[in-house]
């Protein structure tokens, strides 16, 4: 059968066959199951009221449950058990932790998810609250604010090839068509080289430092100081942001050393995603890139909604416009930053088609849901696949907690 | 805001050069794309997609004369032109390496054995000998030409309209169309009825069932992929359209649930309280209140769903592809093509171009839905 004639019966039954169970499963349950007549028809309606709320919700709730919870469990157990030849699975316990556990390349994949969990939402955030704070301030804000959104609606395979081409490269004696390797290329060694390719970076690299230390700080100092108003729940992430921040403090102090020693290549193109470490950083860029987008957007209401009298308050007492943003308007916002943070910490995690189309993880950028589908299509190991799947979501699970206890606050 | 106290700020216009760089950097690798996917393939392979903005001068590769000679007033002559382009202008010419631009347009120069050689602007050339050149090795001429911009359609035609063309993206364009269509519309209707009770019938459980529907809203599809495909492999779905469709509506039932609950429940209640009064069964009211006045959350959530099918590539690699290639998508095709194709980016970036073009249709028509859906979706 024709496919866009399969498509269009499909639409007609799902579409009709969704209408016609509300429709006759209504119908039924006020005539027929509880009908509102007779001796009971008090009782009936009551009847009937209770049970129809769950008529509304089976499908979705079927399909949920099929589709997502059942699932999760699913993959739980298959985690434990192995193939055995000639079909069944056998339990083995924790043998496919074991085995991954064993394995560099998942070492690989887990070392790179972290650095993309603390880069892409740092980096998307900030330049999303950059774009949010400047386009608010000026007359083309809106198709500013359109045009950086734009990647949003760019699938990650199209973002590939987009950067693929921003990346490539050609042999030495023929001119370069990728723009970064053009840009490199004439980058030549004198002063001017060394003011953009080590005394910038490394200037940016120890601001970050220190924005992340001022961060570790706000989240570190109420444990540190003993005040005894911190939160027990709070203390895990308190006690990760700080770790976490630390590492990052090293990461980038370490790599200040690494560049102002190194000798760069100048005059060479380079094969980009063929450098290790720094090659992730060129894939994280995609997604950073595709990001920025939704957190500007959303951040961008939040800083509209901040009160007006606070900013005037602060302008009349002679508060620049940094000082605003920085101590007025960022503290207020601090519950939507949050959520935009975990909301692309979520998108990372999963973060699959970008590897896949880039680099399919060689040269060191793999990633855990590209390593997991290596293992189940590629390995065809659906025990150590399921298991790198249970990794996965268990890294999701804090933000999980998180969200559902967030929401339940609110319904009270 | 920040300057009602009356001084105009002094910051406005590094407010407005840092916004034109980051808007600039923002939208340059996407112009890239769209720019070279209406480029030759020679255009691309020899100069980077900026410079074909612009009017621009290089250097030509070395072009060995070549072509029929004639015999024209007792001289053997060679005619023919440098390049194909007919609007581009030689400045300068040689015949060594070592002097590429040695003579200048319409100079004609002697070469040895008596040869004659004259290279007018537009790149035409020709070559006299007194003798018959038979299999003698004719002379390369370098020269360095200016080429005003030059754009064409037929990396679109090839790759759109040739039915032979085994790179060709149509049938990857409908089956994508195919496996969208449905997988958008389905579970709005399901999430519809589920939001409803969701938001305005009282029932024990129901909190529950929202915090339940939180949780699953950040579930990894990952986790989703194995034990789907062998339960569809099991009833017989197996790996296709159907099994897609079904897949889709079910990862994308969280959000849209979600989305539309959130919406719903600031409906007025007086409307629908009115219309109990009337006599309206639950089942009117959301038909005929509910449904109509929550358009603006299924706009958003169908955007969300569409976009999300339409650039979906797990999804359709786990359950929809099979060995025979009949139902591949768009992101598959690219995939592929970066793998055979991955120097020849002519095919990329038109491949890559179309699959884009239709998401940043809907992007631009409907951004308004697009970002109260989100707003709705992630700030509370």
């Amino acid at each position: 059968m024709n496919p866009a004639l399969q498509g269009l019966i499909t639409i007609f039954i799902g579409v009709g066959g969704c209408i016609g169970y509300f429709y006759f499963s209504n119908v039924f349950l006020d005539k027929v199951l509880f009908p509102a007549r007779g001796p009971n028809a008090g009782r009936n309606i009551t009847r009937a009221n209770m049970v129809r709320p769950w008529l509304f919700l089976a499908p979705a709730l079927i399909a949920l449950t099929i589709y997502l919870a059942y699932p999760v469990f699913e993959t739980l157990r298959l985690s434990l058990t192995e193939r055995v030849q000639g079909g069944g699975y056998q339990y083995v316990g924790l043998d496919n932790y074991r085995a991954m556990f064993k394995e560099p390349k998942f070492w690989e994949a887990l070392n790179n998810n972290l650095l993309w969990l603390i880069v892409v939402p740092a980096a998307s955030t900030a330049f999303g609250l950059l774009a949010a704070q400047l386009s608010d301030r000026i007359r083309w804000g809106n198709l500013a604010k359109s045009l950086i959104f734009m990647p949003m609606a760019i699938s990650f395979v199209g973002a590939a090839v987009i950067w693929k081409l921003v990346y490539d490269t050609r042999p030495v004696d023929q001119e370069q068509i990728g723009i970064l390797n053009a840009v490199w290329l004439a980058f030549k060694g004198g002063p001017i080289s060394f003011l953009f390719l080590k005394l910038v970076p490394i200037a940016l690299m120890l601001a970050f430092a220190a924005l992340v230390g001022w961060v570790g700080w706000l989240f570190a100092r109420p444990m540190l100081g003993g005040a005894g108003r911190v939160a027990p729940a709070t203390i895990p992430l308190r006690l990760f942001v700080g770790l976490a921040a630390l590492w990052l403090i090293y990461l980038s102090l370490r790599s200040c050393l690494t560049l102002i020693g190194a000798d760069l290549p100048y005059g060479v193109p380079q094969t980009w995603l063929t450098i290790p470490f720094w090659n992730s950083f060129f894939l994280m860029v995609v997604l950073i890139w595709i990001q920025t987008g939704f957190a500007m957007v959303i951040l961008s209401a939040a800083i509209r909604g901040v009160p007006e009298d606070t900013i005037e308050a602060a302008i009349i007492d002679g508060a620049n416009p940094f000082q605003i943003f920085f101590k007025i308007k960022i503290p207020q916002i601090m519950g939507t930053i949050v959520v935009v943070w975990t909301t692309i910490t979520i998108v990372v995690l999963k973060v699959f088609d970008i590897v896949f189309a880039m680099s399919n993880g060689q040269w060191e950028t793999q990633v855990l849901a590209n390593y997991m589908y290596d293992k189940l299509f590629r390995a065809n190991d659906w025990g150590i696949g399921s298991a790198s799947a249970m990794i996965i979501m268990l890294l999701v699970t804090p933000i999980l907690i998180w969200n559902v206890y967030n929401a339940r606050k609110e319904m009270r | 805001m920040d300057n009602i106290v009356g001084k105009k700020s002094t910051l406005t216009w590094a407010v407005h050069i840092s916004m034109a760089l980051l808007v600039a950097a923002w939208l340059f690798p996407t112009v890239g794309l769209f720019v070279s996917s209406f480029r030759t393939a020679d255009q691309i392979a020899t100069s980077g997609w900026w410079s074909s903005l612009a009017t621009q001068e290089r250097q030509v590769p070395a072009i060995r004369v070549a072509g029929e000679e004639q015999l024209v007033d007792g001289r053997y002559v060679i005619e023919g032109r440098l390049f194909e382009a007919t609007n581009a202008v030689v400045s300068a010419w040689g015949t060594s390496s070592r002097e590429p631009e040695a003579y200048a347009p319409g100079q004609t120069v002697d070469l040895d054995g008596g040869l004659q050689l004259t290279v007018q602007e537009d790149g035409v050339y020709d070559l006299t000998s007194p003798t018959s050149f038979g299999d003698a090795r004719l002379p390369r001429i370098f020269s360095t030409a200016a080429t005003p911009p030059e754009f064409t359609t037929d990396n679109y035609s090839a790759i759109l309209f040739d039915p032979r063309n085994v790179d060709g993206m149509a049938k990857a364009f409908f089956n994508t169309l195919t496996v969208t269509i449905p997988a958008t519309i389905i579970p709005i209707l399901v999430a519809a009825f589920a939001a409803y009770a969701l938001a305005w019938m009282d029932f024990p459980g129901r909190a529950l069932l929202i915090a339940a529907i939180v949780g699953l809203l950040v579930v990894p599809l990952q986790l989703a992929l194995i034990p789907l495909l062998k339960l569809h492999n099991e009833v017989g779905i197996g790996k296709g359209y159907l099994g897609v469709w079904l897949a889709h509506t079910g990862f994308g039932l969280p959000l849209a649930i979600y989305l539309l609950r959130n919406y719903m429940v600031g409906l007025p209640r007086d409307i629908i309280e009115c219309a109990k009064v009337d006599g309206a069964s639950d089942f009117q009211i959301f038909i005929k209140i509910i449904l109509p006045l929550s358009f603006p959350a299924l706009a958003s959530f169908a955007i969300f769903q569409f976009l999300w099918t339409w650039n979906d590539l797990l999804v359709a690699l786990v359950f929809l592809l099979d060995s025979s290639g009949e139902t591949t998508v768009m992101t598959k095709q690219i995939v592929e093509l970066l793998g055979t194709r991955g120097g020849n980016w002519e095919v990329l970036a038109t491949a890559a171009f179309i699959s884009i073009a239709v998401p940043l249709c809907v992007f631009f028509a409907m951004q308004k839905y697009l970002v109260r859906g989100l707003l709705a979706g992630s700030v509370k």
